[in-house]
């Protein structure tokens, strides 16, 4: 018997292996990746950024451009996921099954939160770009609409998980609605939610970088501008700097995560 | 003493955390309004535009530059960049995850790969592609290898903490009947921590679909991405883009639901 649960074991994990490697054969051959020329250019790569990529006496001329893009990449991301956390955290409200006002209101948040969180910030940026042009907003409104499907989820998770007896004791001693809101939910739920609220901060820096590029705003454009002019010692310069700030970023909200949680 | 804590409450150190952390967001987003570069966009006109945009993306979608099952040949391109690259750093991950856990490796070998990682983790996937892309020329070879750098420095994370929570006695029994290093990793920490693998992995592999979407944009590396920024910056087409939206829209969801099943179902194992 236990002999066969065994076997049986085996033949599953050999039938998922060769599942595995079936699709990684399928994929390779579909976007023409070859596998010679990845293991080859990860040394030349190396290689690349040793004798290029860092940045000169020169480059540091351009340092100041460069910190003034990126100030305003990085309170673009604050303020975008600041904003779209207040209003996730009326969609969380109105989603949570312990909190909802009905389940239509409920059914509909939810199904906002899925279109929004299934869109990536990518879309977002080359459809808003029609309408706002090369501003800044438009890499804030990707950010925003990006981060508040995100944040929708994590906040009906978050209270789903937290509130759910304190709510019903509240609600038998006749409180009304805002009072087992304010009283209940958010004060067993607010650690969680700024830390949520910091991880996306740290993301939105990231994924500012990449709206950026593609809108030509901000940090992403400023890199763009000088890997497409091959000035790779100043692109290098702007890579430096957007690592000490997401690492600093990083360090911050561990720190105040693990005073809060 | 007692009584001290409860009376000190209201200002213990992590609601004082939690209102200062309010307050610096509130701050920053505030300023950050007075000070965006806004290009003289009217704000309200911009809106309603944006909504009337919106509209004739979802209600007036058409393919005009390729065909329906080209469409879907693109799709399937994105899908593969995305689960080679989860493939390609979930083995990379588990190794070097291994070595990063605290508990079954030296502490000095973990500080260096956990830095180390968290420095490759600091760089945006766009960036590394574009790196790449000077050796490689642009295309799926450097994509690929760049959005792995960045799934590998993901997974290393998500993988060593899980080893890490790992119940300490287990791997000292075995550790105490002479079991050698292969024989802990395979018999304790890889079936303990087999769940949460599956899952990390498996959100990695959403993440990195929409990664690909996006690298197929910014960096050329093929892909619905890439007709998705052709129709965006050549041939100015909304309804095109709404067309690759529902796309991509509809893989996304896909990938949502199957990952939403394999959760409850290791819950249900486990």
């Amino acid at each position: 018997m236990s002999a066969d649960v065994f076997a049986k074991k085996r033949r599953n994990s050999l039938a998922l292996f060769l599942l595995i490697g079936a699709a990684t054969a399928v994929s390779i051959i579909i976007t023409e990746f070859s596998i010679a020329k990845g293991v080859t250019s990860v040394p030349k790569a190396i290689q690349w950024s040793l004798s290029n990529f860092y940045p000169t006496k020169d480059s540091l001329a351009k340092l100041p451009d460069i910190l003034i893009k990126l100030k305003e990449t990085l309170l673009i991301s604050v303020a975008a996921t600041t904003l779209a956390g207040i209003l996730a955290f009326v969609f969380a409200i109105l989603g949570s099954n312990t909190t909802r006002v009905n389940a239509f209101f409920g059914g509909f948040s939810r199904g906002v939160a899925v279109l929004f969180r299934n869109i990536d910030v990518s879309i977002w940026a080359l459809v808003l770009l029609f309408s706002f042009g090369q501003s800044s907003l438009t890499g804030y409104f990707a950010l925003f609409f990006g981060s508040f499907g995100f944040l929708t989820r994590a906040f009906i998770e978050t209270i789903d998980e937290v509130s759910c007896s304190s709510v019903e004791a509240l609600q038998t001693t006749g409180a009304s609605y805002l009072t087992v809101i304010s009283q209940s939910v958010i004060p067993s739920a607010i650690p969680q939610m700024i830390s949520w609220v910091l991880f996306m901060i740290e993301t939105n820096i990231r994924n500012a970088t990449l709206v950026g590029l593609l809108t030509g705003s901000g940090i992403g454009f400023t890199f763009n501008l000088y890997y497409k002019n091959l000035s790779y010692d100043i692109a290098s310069l702007v890579v430096i700097t957007i690592i000490i700030s997401i690492v600093c970023i990083e360090l911050i909200s561990n720190y105040v995560r693990r005073v809060i949680l | 003493m007692l009584l001290e804590r409860l009376s000190k409450k209201p200002f213990s150190k992590s609601s004082i955390a939690i209102r200062l952390s309010v307050l610096v967001l509130a701050v920053l987003t505030i300023y950050a309004f007075a000070s965006f570069d806004y290009k003289d966009v009217k704000l309200w006109d911009a809106l309603l535009l944006t909504v009337d945009n919106l509209k004739t993306m979802f209600f007036e979608p058409h393919l005009k530059h390729f065909t329906f099952t080209q469409a879907l040949y693109q799709v399937s391109v994105t899908l593969g960049l995305a689960f080679l690259t989860t493939i390609f750093g979930a083995i990379f991950a588990l190794m070097l995850g291994l070595l990063a856990a605290g508990n079954i490796s030296s502490k000095s070998l973990s500080v260096v790969i956990k830095g180390s990682v968290a420095l490759i983790r600091a760089v945006p996937t766009v960036l590394w592609v574009l790196i790449f892309a000077v050796a490689a020329g642009l295309g799926s070879v450097a994509a690929v290898i760049g959005m792995t750098f960045h799934s590998i420095s993901y997974l290393v994370k998500a993988y060593s903490e899980s080893f890490e929570e790992i119940d300490k006695g287990a791997i000292e029994a075995l550790q105490a009947s002479g079991a050698n290093w292969w024989q802990i990793v395979f018999q304790v920490i890889i079936p303990s921590s087999i769940t949460y693998i599956i899952s990390w992995t498996f959100m990695r592999f959403e993440i990195n679909f929409a990664v690909a979407v996006a690298m197929g944009a910014a960096a050329g590396a093929g892909g619905i991405g890439f007709d998705m920024f052709m129709a965006s910056g050549f041939y100015f087409d909304l309804s095109e883009i709404g067309a690759i939206t529902y796309f991509i829209l509809m893989i996304a969801i896909c990938l949502e639901i199957f990952a939403t099943q394999i959760k409850r179902k290791l819950k249900v194992s486990s």
